[in-house]
């Protein structure tokens, strides 16, 4: 099959790390923090890199949108088993403003430019949690989508997924080309290993403007505040059943 | 005169110092671990002894990224999925 998997990845805060916001609630402290590639979008690589060793896909492309230092993050991907990367550049302000319409506006683009057959990305991002941007993609490339995949079987030229759903898991059957949002037990992502990392440095990674694709990255949203979420309140120990009543009678609970 | 397994042995090192960046303990703890691993057995040079230890450093290597898997795993249906 000769057909090119976009696959996009998003460098945020590692999920390890305790987060810790501003002084001033205007946002998240980022500097000097570790940082790594969002974990859906982990197994979004993942997915990608193990339909090119079936051998159903030519070639998986990477993307990235942000700063310089969102290469570390397509490198990682490259050394998963990506065969090349795209950096698109957005720094300063706009990189702060970045959100799903833009990276969506980018994606799209880059899926008609780079004539992928299959946008895969993780469903939502554990910084932000929008769980929009492979919606928006789909919907402005006017493909269909796949959210929330648990499993995808390439059956020809459709795209069979199933779906982790609240109710339970949903089967779908997509024409490609189509856009899938990784959940988390899609598989199992690999480690990028040291050798791997050393191999990925031959790979490419081209870097493009938003204005070489065409995209406006003005954003419509304001961040007004940041608050850290409220404290637990300590609990309060009773001795007997009649203790227990009475202080949820007080606190209007029964 | 250097051992014929010298590259190997080193690789391995390289290759778990990389790995124990993200060690739960801390990269330092990690680091200490390992350095005391290796030194423990630096007066080896039977080539098969060697072997076994590069495999058992191998091991160690996988444990490492199951752990670091299920640790991500784990985190992630906590913060992301409803208590079965």
């Amino acid at each position: 099959m000769s057909a090119r998997v976009l696959v996009g990845v998003k460098r945020v805060i590692d999920y390890a790390v305790k987060i810790r916001v501003k002084p001033d609630n205007s946002g998240v402290v980022t500097d000097g923090v570790k940082h790594s590639m969002n974990p859906f979008c982990e197994i979004a690589v993942e997915e990608a890199v193990k339909l090119k060793e079936k051998k159903l896909i030519k070639e998986v492309v990477v993307v990235s949108c942000g700063p310089q230092q969102v290469q570390e993050t397509i490198r990682t991907a490259l050394a998963m088993g990506a065969d090349r990367g795209i950096h698109v550049e957005v720094s300063g302000k706009d990189s702060d403003t970045l959100g799903p319409l833009q990276v969506s506006k980018i994606l799209a683009a880059l899926a008609k430019k780079e004539d992928a057959r299959l946008v895969i990305l993780g469903k939502q991002a554990i910084d932000d949690d929008c769980n929009q941007t492979g919606q928006m993609t789909a919907a402005l490339l006017d493909w269909p989508q796949g959210t929330f995949a648990s499993e995808v079987v390439l059956e020809g030229d459709k795209l069979k997924v199933v779906r982790e759903v609240d109710g339970g898991l949903e089967t779908v059957r997509l024409r490609m080309p189509a856009v899938v949002t990784a959940d988390l037990r899609l598989n199992t992502p690999r480690y990028a290993t040291l050798p791997n990392i050393m191999k990925a440095k031959k790979k490419k990674i081209d870097v493009v403007k938003p204005s070489d694709l065409g995209v406006d990255l003005t954003s419509r949203l304001e961040v007004l505040r940041v608050d850290e979420p409220p404290q637990r309140q300590a609990g309060v120990k009773v001795e007997t059943v009649e203790d227990l009543l009475s202080k949820l009678k007080e606190a209007g609970r029964i | 005169m250097a051992n014929p397994m010298r590259g190997a042995v080193i690789r391995l090192y390289k290759n778990l110092l990389y790995l124990g960046r993200d060690y739960p303990k801390g990269r330092d703890y990690f680091r200490n671990q390992l350095k005391a691993a290796f030194m423990k057995n630096k007066d080896v040079t039977d080539p098969e002894k060697i072997k076994e230890l590069i495999a058992r450093g191998e091991f160690v290597t996988k444990e490492l990224e199951a752990l670091y898997y299920l640790r991500k795993y784990r985190a992630l249906k906590k913060r992301y999925y409803e208590p079965e």
